[in-house]
């Protein structure tokens, strides 16, 4: 049985409907994302899972329990905030100390849990340090190990890595990684950023307006984008209207604006005479010199137009002929065998028949 | 010179003000009162007349006990007004702190309009509301009155206070099991303590030395070391024993300024 379910569940602020219908189910010891941008309904969600809101319709259910009577206070639920919402009058061990107090543990026991979580979030040194002594990462490290001391059934963090500097939040990564692994407690990671996203879930639930677009595992949902938003919003992506001008043998042809045919996996449903676009991830085309011959059916050629050197990869922004425009990723991991390419050099883009979706939504 | 022009004028401000006016008063508590009140000359003196200093007035204070149970029931008179205040104004404030923030400028506002009329008048209308209940001329009377002069004294700091606090640090404290009552005594209240402590200085001081109010509404036999200081200086015309009363009580609220400081850290360090 699923730990907690989502029935349905719809929140209005007046005309607002910040979350419309939206149903899923969170196994227990999962690492489940809640991704979108700001105003998705993301937050409210969340909001209502840990009891500050509740819902105009439908149930959020907790271990087979509805929870709508339930207080925040009373709900097995800890939350890790985005300001982390650590008590500036309470050291770092009082701080973690909280919830076990309030859940009326003995003395000795708060002590010892206390220091297990100090260590298991190596900050046994600081125990007697005030939050405003510590540096963010310590900070967000103090607010974990409080909302994961008592043994939460699910925890819930709100953009927990959003004020932290990026090396720092890779760092974070895979600390939370590792911490929910080794406490085993079901996490609900609410953010906007699709890389920590895709880094850290187990599922992903992609949400826009208040409804989710897609759920699935981060590489199903990078990989197969359901539709135009998801293939959107996570990642990078070229889309180009296109329209399917037959269907083959788990293919589709598409007449893409002024470029000629292209050949792509096809979806349920496909038939010919659809319009849409047709989305393909810039390292799946691959950037030659013309002279290169390829045996990818969907070749065509360009000019280099601008590139952006990032160090591991470079980003090709190539125009073909009838004005398209491609980015194509090239990676630099072999010095001397990757080649670069300057702006205006001719070159050929091409990729295989599998590469690349039509989206027809 | 940057850092004289910045700390030079407040500290030339301070000199003027408050040290020299102190040391006057100091030096004007060792010396004798002279024929028509005031001060009596240090030099020259007519004959049979007192002339240097002295330390009579100290003496005086210290072998009759009159004084001491003055200064006591003054201070007690203070620390319960301040406490009461406390009690009071803590829910005022917590209200408006959390009232939408388009109300609160109003709310302030009404809390310090009676300031808009007279002390006076505002203290002889507790008269007309005691006398009839037969209250009037009693310590109850008296602490009425305190109440409800100094009371916007303990709202305006409490609620400065209170208005800052960061909200999400309740909503933290509910997510992580705390009822309505942890999260105000383990949350609220210990932050809100500076403005507990500003509040309760800016009432437990002026109560300290107000006269009016127990002269108005405590009778002629309930008398505070306000009232002794102003009738020395007044009444007897005894310039210098009024010194040294003020000096007196300066220096018993530094005493207890000095202890609840040491209190505080040494609460602190424990914690």
């Amino acid at each position: 049985m699923a730990l907690l379910e989502i029935r349905n569940v719809t929140r209005r602020f007046g005309d607002f409907v910040a979350v419309d219908d939206v149903s899923f189910a969170v196994n227990a010891g999962e690492f489940f994302t809640l991704l979108g941008p700001s105003g998705c309904g993301k937050t409210t969600l969340l909001r209502m899972i840990a009891g500050f809101d509740l819902p105009d319709d439908g149930a959020i259910v907790l271990d087979g329990v509805d929870l709508k009577d339930t207080p925040p206070e009373k709900r097995p639920i800890h939350t890790v905030f985005q300001s982390y919402a650590l008590f500036p009058h309470m050291t770092v061990a009082q701080n973690i100390a909280f919830p076990l107090k309030m859940a009326g543990r003995s003395e000795s026991e708060i002590r010892a849990k206390v220091q297990e979580s100090l260590e298991q979030v190596k900050l046994a040194e600081k125990a007697g340090q005030f939050p405003h002594e510590l540096s963010g990462g310590q900070k967000q490290r103090v607010a974990l190990a409080r909302g994961l001391v008592n043994r939460p059934r699910l925890l819930l963090l709100d953009e927990p890595l959003g004020a932290l500097d990026a090396k720092l939040r890779e760092q974070m990564q895979f600390e939370l990684i590792r911490l929910q692994r080794e406490v085993g407690v079901t996490f609900v990671f609410v953010t906007h950023a699709q890389s920590e996203a895709l880094a850290l879930s187990h599922r992903i639930a992609v949400m826009n307006k208040g409804r989710i677009e897609q759920m699935d595992e981060p590489a199903r949902i990078y990989g197969n984008p359901r539709n135009r938003f998801v293939a959107d919003f996570i990642g990078n992506v070229n889309m180009h209207e296109a329209t399917v001008k037959s269907v083959e043998d788990g293919r589709v042809k598409l007449a893409l604006g002024g470029l000629g045919e292209v050949t792509a996996p096809a979806r349920e449903g496909a038939r010919a005479g659809q319009s849409g676009v047709f989305v393909i991830r810039p390292e799946q085309v691959s950037i030659r010199a013309v002279a290169d011959a390829v045996a990818d059916p969907n070749q065509f050629d360009g000019t280099v137009n601008d590139f952006l050197y990032i160090g591991d990869v470079t980003t090709y922004l190539v125009d073909l002929q009838d004005g398209t425009r491609l980015e194509a990723l090239l990676a630099n991991s072999a010095p001397g065998r990757a080649r670069f390419f300057e702006v205006g050099d001719r070159v050929r883009l091409s990729w295989k028949a599998e590469a690349g979706a039509f989206l027809d939504s | 010179m940057t850092r004289w022009l910045v700390s030079g004028p407040p500290f030339l401000f301070l000199l003027v003000f408050f040290l020299v006016p102190s040391l006057i008063m100091v030096a004007a508590s060792f010396r004798y009162p002279g024929e028509f009140g005031a001060l009596a000359p240090i030099l020259g003196a007519a004959p049979g007349e007192d002339a240097g200093l002295t330390a009579e007035n100290y003496q005086v204070f210290f072998s009759d006990s009159i004084y001491a149970q003055i200064f006591l029931k003054s201070f007690g008179v203070a620390a319960l007004t301040t406490l009461v205040c406390l009690v009071l104004a803590y829910p005022v404030a917590l209200l408006i702190a959390r009232s939408p923030k388009r109300h609160r400028d109003l709310m302030v506002l009404l809390c310090v309009l009676p300031f808009a009329s007279n002390f006076l008048v505002r203290v002889y209308a507790w008269m007309i509301i005691l006398g009839p209940f037969d209250l009037l001329f009693s310590r109850f009377a008296v602490i009425v009155g305190m109440v409800y002069v100094h009371l916007p004294f303990m709202i305006l700091p409490l609620y400065t206070n209170l208005e800052k606090h960061d909200p999400t640090l309740l909503d933290a404290a509910q997510d992580l099991g705390a009822n309505a009552w942890d999260r105000f005594w383990r949350v609220t209240f210990p932050l809100s303590l500076p403005g507990i402590f500003s509040g309760s200085a800016l009432v437990f001081i002026p109560v300290l030395g107000m006269f009016a109010i127990p002269e108005i509404l405590g009778g002629k036999d309930d008398w505070l070391v306000g009232n002794l200081i102003k009738e020395s200086f007044l009444g007897t015309r005894d310039w210098p024993f009024g010194s040294m009363l003020s000096i007196m009580l300066t220096v018993a609220v530094l005493a207890i300024a000095g202890l609840a400081t040491w209190l505080a850290q040494k609460g602190m360090s424990r914690a």
